[in-house]
C-alpha cells in the first residue's frame, strides 16, 4: 500500500521483517516489534504515529542503526547496518545536547568526529547556525536557552553533517505549544527550499495533527507488540491549513486508526480476556471521572479531537482514559466519537458510595486484572496474598516496569472501588468486605441467569 | 546624588587594573609552584641507602615548611595517578563486557580492604624496582595514598559511566564520534562533577595515610621519609609536646589551604558539566577561581595547548568510533565467555591453593582462626563507636542541619575535622592513657573514633538540612512533641544519610584500628588485643603471612559486613524512606 510515487523513488533506508524482543524478568521473552517493514524514500516525509508502547521509538532507533533487531535486515542505500547509521541524523525529544558545550560547539561536534578541518568546521556550524535563526546566540550554553532555542541547536547540529535522512524522535512535545508551532513552520519552509540537502524526513510522533501537519506518508502503529496497522498517504497540498475540511478528515480518520481495534488485537480479543491479553490503560480512577464529566457536560457525546484541542491534550495523555473508559463501558467509541453509556451516566450522578459500588462491579466485570486479583484473593486463606505472586503473574507478559505500571493501576482502581486494601509495607492485598458481598451478589446473579 | 551614579571613570580603571593585577598573580603563582617543584624534586632523588637510610627525622621547626610541602607533593602525586588509573580502570569496566565481570566485583572488594596492612608488602617491591635513591620508599608512600584514595574516585567515574543518559549515548554514537572523543566530550565531562566530589573526599581521607606511610616498618627496619608524618612521628618518639602542636598547625593550614586553593575553585568550576536545567540553590563560589577568570592566562595556555589537543585527536582517530557493532557472533562470543570464565576461575583457584600453601607453610592455617577471634574484639570496638557516635553526633548534626545559620558556620569546621589525619592526635590521647592508667582496649575506640566519627556528623548534617520546609511546618502545625517529631520527620528523613556515614566511618574505623591498637610515646608502647594490632605487629616483625591473613580476614568482615547489614539498610532507606 505505498505511496504510488514511492515505487519511482530511490529507496534510502529499507527495514524488512524487523521484529524486536528484549528478554523480560523472568525469562520469557518480549516483543516490542513484529515483523515491521518499512522504506524511506528520497523526497518523502514519513511520519511514525502510535501510541506509548506502539514501539515506533525502537523503530526509529531500529533505522538509525543504534539498536539490533532481533531478526531482520535495516539497509542504508543498499548495505546492511552493523552500527550507527551513517546517513542519519537525530533530533530529540530531550534535545540531547551536550551541557559543558557552547551552542557553537555543539553544532561542530559532527563536524569534528567526521574529521573536517577547524577553520572549514568553522564556518559550516556558523552557517547552520544562522540558518536555524541561532545567531548571537554561539557562545551560549544550553542550559541558557529556552526549549524552543535548545531544539534549534538540536535542528543545527544534525542539519550541519547534511545528512539523506533526518531522524525526528518526537522534536515538539518537550515544547509549549506556540514554540512548536513556530518550529514545524520553519522546518517545513526548509524542507520546501530547493537547495535543502536532506533527502528525507522520518518523524516519530503521538500528535495526529502534527503527523498530518508534517508527513506525506503516515505509518499508524499498533501496540503490543508493534506492527504497522496501516498506511496513510497525506496527499494535501502545502503549506497545509489546519481548518480545512481535507485536513480534518485525515485527522479523523487517524483517529479512527489508532482508537479502532485492529484485525491483530481483535484475534487476541477473541479468546478470554485475561490480564495478559488485555492490560489495563493507565488511567487513574480521577482522570476517568473528569472525562466521564466532561463527556456529559457536552451532552453525552463529544468528537475525541476537539475535545483533546479544547483541553489542549496529546493524544498519549487522552487515549489511555479513552481506552480505560471504553474498557469498563462507561463510553463507547465510534470513529473519533465518544458516547456517555447508561452505565456511565449513572456512575457519574450517583452519590460518592453509590459510584464506589457501581465502580467496583464494572471494575469486577470488565477489567481482567482486578478481577483476578479478586478472585485470586478469595480463593485465598484469610483473603490476603502477596502482591509478588501478582508480580510473577504479569511478569510472563510485561516487562518489568509494565508489571509494576499494571499493578499500580489495578491496586488504584480496586482501593477506590474498595475491592481490596494494599498495605505498601508488607506487600500485601486484603480482600474487603465490599469485594465479598459483591461477588456473593454476581454468583446469586448468575444462578439467576443461569435457571 | 553622586552616590547614584557607580559607574565612574575610576570604577573603570580599576576594572583594567583588577584584570592586571589578576594576571600578575596568576603567574607569580604559576612560577612559585614550578619553583617548589624543582626545589622538592632534589631531595627526591638523593641518593639512597638501604642500610644507612635514616630510621627518624630532624624535628627542627625550621625544617617544618620542606617536610609540609614534601608531604603535600605525595598528596598531589597520588591524586594524579589515581585520575589515570580511574580513567582507564573504570572505562575498561564500563565498556568491555568480559572484563566488567572481573574489575567490578574486584573494585568492590577493593574498597573495603584495609590499606595499611599492605603497605609493608608493596615496600619491598617498591625497594626493587628502584634500587639506589630513595625513589622506591616515595613510591611506596604515594602508592598507600593512591590505594586509599583510589577505589572511591574509580566507583564514581564507573557509576557516571553507566548512568549516562541514553540519549546523549545515542547522540554521540549518530554522530559518528570517535572513541577518543567521546571520551573527552561525553564521558569525562559527564563524569567531573562526580569524580571532583569523590576526589575531594579521598583526598581528606587520605592524609590519614600519608602520615602513617612516611614512616615504614618492615622487616624490624623503619625507613622515615622527610614529611610532617614523620616529623610528628619523631616529636612523639622525642616527647617533645610542643614540636607536636606546631606540626598540628601546620597540618590545619594546610588542610584549610589545600581546599582554598585547589577544592574549592575545582568544585565551582566543576559546576558547568552539571547535566540538566537544575541550578544549585547554593551556588559554589571560589576567590581563587574568580581570580583566574579574571585573568587572560587560562585562555592563553588554552589557545596554546590547542594544536596538542588537535593533534591528538588525529592520532588517536585510528583507534575507531565509539560504536557498537549491532551483529555479533552468538556461538563465538559465548565460547570466548567460556574461555575466558575457565581462564579466570583456574587463575584464582590456583592463587588460592597457593596461598593457602603459603600461609600452611609459614606460620599455619590456623592463624585464621586466631585473627577472626581476634576480628570479632575489633569489630566489638566497631561497634561501640559506632553506637556512641551515633548517640552523641545525629543530635547534634541535626541540629545543624536544621538551621541554615549554623550550618554555614559549621559545615567548613565539620570539613576541615574530617579531613584532619586523626593520628596527629594518636600521641596526646596516648599520653593521656599513660597517665591515666586506662587500657587500649577501651581507650582504642576512643582512637579509632577521632577519625571515624565525623562521616556520621557530615552526613547526618546534610540529611537534615535536605528535609523539605514544609514537612517541618507541617510537624509544628501538627503540634507533634519532640519525640514523635523525631519519630515521624527526623528519623526517618536523616536515615539513609546515617547509612551512607555509618558505612564510611565503619570502613575508616577498621582501617585506623592497625594504627589505634599499637601506639606508643617515648619509649613507651600500649597494645591493645584485637586483628588491627595482630596486623601492626606481624607487619613490624616482617611475617608476611601472618600479614597476610590479617588482611585477609580483615577484608572478609568488612565486605562481609557491607553485604549483610549496610547494603540492605540503604536498600530499606531507598525504597521506603525516600524524600523524593
Amino acid at each position: 500500500m505505498a505511496a504510488p510515487t514511492a515505487q519511482t523513488r530511490t529507496a534510502l533506508i529499507e527495514a524488512e521483517h524487523v521484529s524486536k524482543s528484549f528478554p523480560s524478568a523472568d525469562g520469557s521473552t518480549l516483543h516490542v516489534l513484529d515483523d515491521v517493514t518499512v522504506t524511506l524514500h528520497e523526497g518523502e516525509v514519513v511520519a511514525l504515529l502510535g501510541k506509548s508502547g506502539s514501539g515506533k521509538s525502537t523503530l526509529l532507533r531500529t533505522l538509525a542503526g543504534l539498536i539490533a533487531p532481533t531478526s531482520g535486515d535495516v539497509r542504508y542505500r543498499g548495505k546492511a547496518l552493523n552500527g550507527a547509521n551513517p546517513g542519519a541524523a537525530m533530533v530529540f525529544q530531550s534535545f540531547a545536547l551536550m551541557p559543558w558545550l557552547t551552542v557553537q560547539d555543539n553544532v561542530e561536534l559532527g563536524l569534528r568526529a567526521a574529521g573536517v578541518p577547524e577553520k572549514e568546521r568553522h564556518q559550516l556550524a556558523l552557517e547552520a547556525i544562522d540558518q536555524i535563526g541561532l545567531d548571537g546566540f554561539e557562545t551560549a550554553y544550553p542550559r541558557e536557552l529556552s526549549g524552543g532555542m535548545r531544539q534549534r541547536v538540536g535542528f543545527a547540529r544534525a542539519l550541519v553533517l547534511q545528512p539523506d535522512v533526518l531522524m525526528m524522535d518526537e522534536p515538539f512535545s518537550a515544547l509549549d505549544v506556540l514554540t512548536s508551532e513556530n518550529l514545524r513552520g520553519e522546518l517545513i519552509s526548509l524542507w520546501a527550499r530547493p537547495d535543502f540537502p536532506t533527502k528525507c524526513i522520518c518523524i516519530v510522533t503521538h500528535n495526529i495533527e502534527e503527523a498530518v501537519l508534517l508527513a506525506d506518508r503516515v505509518l499508524v502503529l499498533g501496540s503490543n507488540p508493534g506492527h504497522i496497522k496501516a498506511e496513510v498517504p497525506i496527499l494535501l497540498p502545502r503549506p497545509r491549513d489546519r481548518r480545512s475540511p481535507t485536513f480534518e478528515a485525515a485527522v479523523d480518520r487517524l483517529y479512527a486508526i489508532l482508537t479502532g481495534r485492529d484485525e491483530k488485537s481483535a484475534a487476541e480479543r477473541a479468546a478470554t480476556p485475561g490480564p495478559l491479553t488485555h492490560p489495563l490503560p493507565d488511567a487513574s480512577v480521577g482522570g476517568l471521572a473528569g472525562l466521564v464529566e466532561i463527556v456529559y457536560a457536552h451532552g453525552g457525546q463529544a468528537d475525541l479531537p476537539d475535545l483533546a484541542d479544547e483541553l489542549s491534550f496529546q493524544v498519549d495523555d487522552l487515549l489511555p482514559l479513552v481506552d480505560a473508559a471504553q474498557m469498563l463501558g462507561l463510553l463507547e467509541v465510534e470513529g473519533a466519537q465518544a458516547f456517555l453509556t447508561e452505565t456511565g451516566r449513572s456512575w457519574y450522578t450517583a452519590d460518592i458510595l453509590r459510584s464506589k459500588e457501581v465502580f467496583a462491579t464494572l471494575a469486577v466485570e470488565h477489567a481482567p486484572l482486578v478481577a483476578t486479583i479478586v478472585k485470586a484473593l478469595q480463593n485465598s486463606d484469610g483473603g490476603a496474598l502477596r502482591d509478588d505472586f501478582f508480580r510473577d503473574l504479569l511478569r510472563r507478559g510485561y516487562n518489568a516496569e509494565d508489571t509494576e505500571k499494571q499493578l499500580d493501576i489495578a491496586i488504584d482502581w480496586g482501593r477506590y472501588g474498595e475491592l481490596f486494601d494494599y498495605d505498601a509495607n508488607t506487600g500485601e492485598l486484603v480482600l474487603s468486605e465490599v469485594a465479598a458481598a459483591l461477588t456473593a451478589m454476581l454468583i446469586e446473579r448468575d444462578a439467576d441467569s443461569g435457571s | 546624588m553622586a552616590s547614584l551614579r557607580p559607574f565612574t571613570s575610576q570604577d573603570a580603571s580599576l576594572r583594567t587594573r583588577s584584570h592586571f593585577l589578576a594576571d600578575a598573580l596568576v603567574l607569580v603563582a604559576v612560577a612559585v609552584i614550578f619553583w617548589l617543584l624543582i626545589r622538592l624534586s632534589y631531595g627526591i632523588t638523593e641518593p639512597f641507602d638501604q642500610v644507612s637510610a635514616p630510621s627518624t627525622v630532624s624535628t627542627d621547626p625550621a625544617n617544618l615548611p620542606y617536610y609540609a610541602a614534601r608531604s603535600l607533593l605525595r598528596m598531589f602525586a597520588a591524586l594524579a595517578v589515581s585520575t589515570i588509573f580511574t580513567f582507564v580502570y573504570a572505562t575498561a569496566a564500563a565498556r568491555l563486557r568480559r572484563a566488567e565481570k572481573v574489575l567490578l566485583p574486584a573494585l568492590d572488594v577493593l574498597q573495603s580492604v584495609p590499606v595499611l596492612g599492605f603497605l609493608s608488602i608493596t615496600l619491598s617491591v617498591w625497594l626493587l624496582l628502584f634500587p639506589g635513591t630513595a625513589l622506591g620508599v616515595e613510591f611506596a608512600s604515594i602508592f598507600a595514598i593512591f590505594t586509599s584514595q583510589v577505589w572511591n574516585m574509580t566507583f564514581a567515574f564507573y557509576q557516571s559511566l553507566i548512568t549516562q543518559p541514553r540519549d546523549l549515548d545515542e547522540a554521540a554514537r549518530l554522530l559518528r564520534l570517535t572513541k577518543w572523543q567521546r571520551f573527552w566530550k561525553l564521558d569525562v565531562p559527564y563524569g567531573t562533577i562526580p569524580l571532583v566530589w569523590n576526589g575531594m573526599m579521598s583526598f581528606g581521607g587520605g592524609w590519614f595515610f600519608l602520615i602513617a606511610s612516611e614512616v615504614i616498618s618492615v622487616n624490624n627496619r623503619v625507613y622515615a621519609l622527610p614529611g610532617i608524618g614523620s616529623y610528628v612521628a619523631a616529636a612523639s618518639q622525642n616527647e617533645e609536646i610542643g614540636r607536636l602542636l606546631l606540626a598540628i598547625a601546620v597540618m590545619i593550614v594546610m588542610v584549610i589551604g589545600v581546599n582554598f586553593f585547589f577544592w574549592r575553585p575545582l568544585t565551582a568550576w566543576a559546576e558547568r558539566f552539571r547535566a540538566g536545567d537544575t541550578v544549585t540553590v547554593e551556588q559554589q563560589r571560589s576567590v581563587v577561581l574568580d581570580l583566574l577568570r579574571r585573568s587572560v592566562i587560562p585562555a592563553i595556555v588554552t589557545r596554546a595547548l590547542r594544536p596538542v589537543g588537535a593533534g591528538l585527536e588525529r592520532v588517536t582517530r585510528p583507534l575507531g568510533r565509539a560504536d557498537r557493532p549491532l551483529r555479533v557472533n552468538q556461538a563465538r562470543r559465548r565460547a570466548g565467555d567460556v574461555a575466558f570464565a575457565v581462564i579466570v576461575c583456574g587463575l584464582i583457584a590456583f592463587g588460592l591453593v597457593r596461598m593457602l600453601a603459603y600461609v600452611n607453610d609459614h606460620t599455619g592455617l590456623e592463624q585464621f582462626a586466631v585473627a577472626a577471634g581476634l576480628g570479632m574484639i575489633t569489630f566489638t570496638r566497631v561497634l561501640v563507636l559506632l553506637i556512641v557516635g551515633t548517640l552523641i553526633w545525629v543530635p547534634i548534626g541535626v541540629w545543624i542541619g536544621l538551621s541554615p545559620k549554623v550550618t554555614r558556620f559549621a559545615q567548613p569546621i565539620v570539613q576541615v575535622l574530617a579531613s584532619f589525619p586523626a593520628n596527629f592526635l594518636f600521641p596526646f590521647v596516648t599520653l593521656l592513657l599513660l597517665q591515666t592508667g586506662i587500657s587500649l582496649n577501651i581507650g582504642g575506640i576512643f582512637l579509632m573514633a577521632l577519625g571515624a566519627q565525623w562521616y556520621i556528623l557530615f552526613n547526618v548534617i546534610a540529611g537534615a538540612a535536605a528535609i523539605p520546609n514544609d514537612l517541618r511546618e507541617a510537624a509544628i502545625n501538627l503540634r507533634l512533641n519532640r519525640a514523635q517529631t523525631w519519630r515521624y520527620l527526623y528519623g526517618p528523613a536523616i536515615f539513609a544519610s546515617w547509612v551512607t556515614g555509618g558505612i564510611t566511618a565503619a570502613g575508616g574505623a577498621w582501617n585506623a584500628s592497625i594504627v589505634a591498637e599499637i601506639v606508643s610515646y617515648g619509649d613507651q608502647t600500649l597494645t591493645a588485643t584485637g586483628l588491627g594490632a595482630y596486623i601492626a605487629q606481624s607487619t613490624a616483625e616482617g611475617d608476611f603471612a601472618r600479614t597476610l591473613v590479617g588482611v585477609t580476614v580483615m577484608s572478609i568482615f568488612v565486605v562481609g559486613l557491607n553485604r549483610l547489614l549496610w547494603r540492605r539498610l540503604y536498600g530499606y532507606a531507598e525504597r521506603r524512606l525516600s524524600l523524593t
